[in-house]
């Protein structure tokens, strides 16, 4: 058996492998190599972040495919639901993953990951819709989401520690900010691949079958990533730990049954990554839901603020963390949540504001268009469904759809149903002043997200870290940020509430994590890890 | 500040079963409300995730909270090899 570079794994390859920690150690390891590090891990993590988003990003039509036609906002909800499952047993996923990185090494722990997620994004896109096996289809894809979260939970870790223990101590946050842009990019691949294929194809196909293809390509990806890191060597640390023979012998148990690493594990999660996750999935998954479920903005529209935004500030990952290298990680992340707690409820409501067609006068408006009036019979019923549309185009460059669907009844005559406005095309400045609050937004991302992989690899040893900073970092993220779309989403649907009643938890949480974090946490970085 | 890191602990020792029971008294209420058998069971579902998850978590919270109480978080280790 080789290690990937060939060298048989026996006491002749672990004693390369320890000169070459000694080397690493001593600040000696050439830039080039760490930037291969860097890339090798990074393009996988980026993959495995894709897999993970294109499933929410494509929320809406996948409730159509795997719910009843009629099952209507609950549908939305119920995919939701599904696609938080899967954010849910992240933390199961790193105390598996993190616990095989701990015993067997963190190469050949996130290169298993990578085939788990890989291979259920490349099954999900083959899934029968619900017209065809009916309730097996949400409960298969429930299952595959299910893996991607475990597969997601042993990779983030994996990929954050390995990097770190090569980079130079005073360097580390710069160094990991690289793995950080990787969930913010496997984002914008993902709304970059659904928008070309989406445009290719057309509306109606895509929403037929088309939205299957950003799952298949994933397959593509993943080898290439696979060839990738099988050229990769193992962890310099991890390797010099495996050679003196102090690895944990039970990650599990060191992490979880030591109340000195507990106290640590509790505190990295209320303190720092609880706030940083809802302001990460705020930023950039909330807000699309929001312009596109609550605004109404057209498909296209919402994921072109969104990439827009997502382009310009994700170099600020790398900002962030270089700068966390200097002045300490925590104020920086601090910082983050306490302007998300501020400017959250603005921010939603300048979407509200600008987006409110309801009360244009009819001197405003160029043109309207109405389209051919169409009916579908009710299943089991001699009742139909008539939809009357009309485009609208304002003289501001804006265009939305008027959308009435009314109740064609044999016995009780016509009900007339509510005039929805969707399907709204902004104006230009319009268009890129929500860039710019989505930019603010994400630029939040960068300050809480950039410094945290160096944060918490600081904060935990060696031979127990791919277990103990992966369990907060999920619980964090995949738990409180991965449930903002739903929990939100939730919230909003309450009798009383209003569109924004949603951003009280995210911003609940943030405020709970920034007096825990600024009252607990030390600003200090632990400059040696190799302990 | 140790003074305030020990009070502010009993503060999340007492957070954590308000939660749960806020949790719970939510879940009741909104399966209370819906009205057909499909929309009910789409209900459960959603708060059955809900309380399955920020139960333990808010348990967590508490301990989190027992800690700062006892002290726990006065010093914090500056090297990871003090855990």
């Amino acid at each position: 058996m080789t290690n990937g570079t060939g060298c048989q794994l026996s006491f002749k390859c672990l004693s390369w492998e320890t000169k070459y920690s000694k080397s690493l150690m001593s600040d000696t390891l050439p830039r080039n190599n760490i930037f291969k590090v860097i890339g090798a891990s990074s393009l996988g993590t980026l993959i495995e972040w894709y897999d993970f988003y294109i499933f929410g990003s494509l929320a809406v039509i996948i409730g159509h495919q795997l719910f009843p036609e009629d099952a209507g906002a609950s549908a939305l909800i119920n995919t939701l639901a599904i696609f938080a499952a899967g954010f849910i047993v992240r933390p199961f996923g790193a105390l598996v993953f993190g616990r095989l990185g701990d015993l067997i090494g963190r190469k050949y722990t996130f290169l298993l990951t990578l085939v788990l997620m890989g291979g259920s994004t490349f099954f999900i896109g083959l899934i029968p819709s619900y017209k065809s096996i009916g309730y097996a289809a949400p409960i298969l894809v429930l299952i595959l989401r299910l893996i991607q979260g475990l597969a997601l939970g042993g990779e983030y870790g994996g990929a954050a520690t390995y990097v770190a223990e090569h980079a130079p101590e005073n360097k580390r946050g710069f160094f990991t900010s690289w793995i950080q842009t990787t969930a913010t990019l496997g984002l914008f691949l993902s709304l970059g691949i659904i928008v070309i294929t989406k445009n290719i194809l057309g509306a109606e196909t895509f929403g037929d079958w088309g939205w299957r293809i950003p799952f298949l390509l994933s397959i593509v990806l993943v080898v290439v990533s696979i060839y990738i890191r099988m050229k990769m060597h193992e962890s310099p640390m991890f390797s010099k730990l495996k050679a003196e023979g102090n690895v944990s012998k039970n990650p599990l148990k060191e992490s979880f049954n030591n109340k000195a690493n507990f106290k640590m594990v509790l505190l990295a999660l209320f303190g720092a990554t609880m706030g940083q996750g809802v302001i990460w999935y705020t930023g950039q998954f909330y807000a699309q839901s929001f312009l596109e479920n609550t605004c109404k903005l057209d498909f296209n529209d919402s994921r072109y603020i969104l990439l827009w935004g997502i382009a310009f500030a994700t170099p600020f990952f790398v900002v962030f963390g270089a700068w966390s290298d200097k002045v300490g990680r925590k104020w920086i992340m601090l910082s983050g949540m306490l302007l998300g707690i501020l400017f959250y409820r603005p921010i939603y409501q300048l979407f509200l504001d600008d987006t409110d067609y309801t009360k244009i006068e009819q001197a405003d408006i160029l043109s309207a268009t109405p389209a051919p009036v169409s009916s579908v019979l009710i299943a089991n019923s001699t009742d139909s469904l008539r939809t009357v549309s009309t485009k609208v185009m304002l003289r501001s460059g804006a265009s939305f759809n008027k959308v009435q669907i009314d109740t064609v009844s044999a016995t009780k005559g016509i009900l007339l149903g509510k005039e929805v406005i969707k399907d709204k095309v902004l104006p230009t400045p319009v268009f890129w002043k929500f860039v710019g609050l989505i930019f603010f937004q994400i630029l939040l991302v960068t300050m809480v997200y950039g410094p945290i992989a160096a944060f918490l690899v600081e904060l935990f040893p060696t031979k127990i870290r791919y277990t103990s900073m992966s369990l907060p970092y999920h619980i964090g993220n995949g738990v409180f940020g991965g449930l903002v779309p739903f929990i939100a989403t939730l919230i909003a649907s309450f009798s009383g509430s209003t569109p924004l009643s949603g951003l009280w938890y995210p911003i609940g949480i943030a405020a709970l994590s920034l007096v825990i974090g600024t009252i607990y946490l030390s600003n200090k970085r632990d400059e040696n890890i190799n302990d | 500040m140790n003074t305030l890191k020990k009070f502010l602990g009993l503060v999340w020792m007492v957070l954590g079963p308000l939660a749960m029971t806020f949790l719970f008294l939510q879940a009741i209420d909104k399966v209370g409300l819906t009205h057909t058998d499909i929309e009910r069971t789409n209900t459960m579902l959603q708060w059955g995730i809900i309380l399955f998850i920020f139960l333990p978590i808010s348990l967590g919270l508490m301990i989190f909270g027992f800690y700062a109480w006892k002290g726990e978080y006065d010093h914090l280790p500056e090297r990871s090899e003090g855990l």
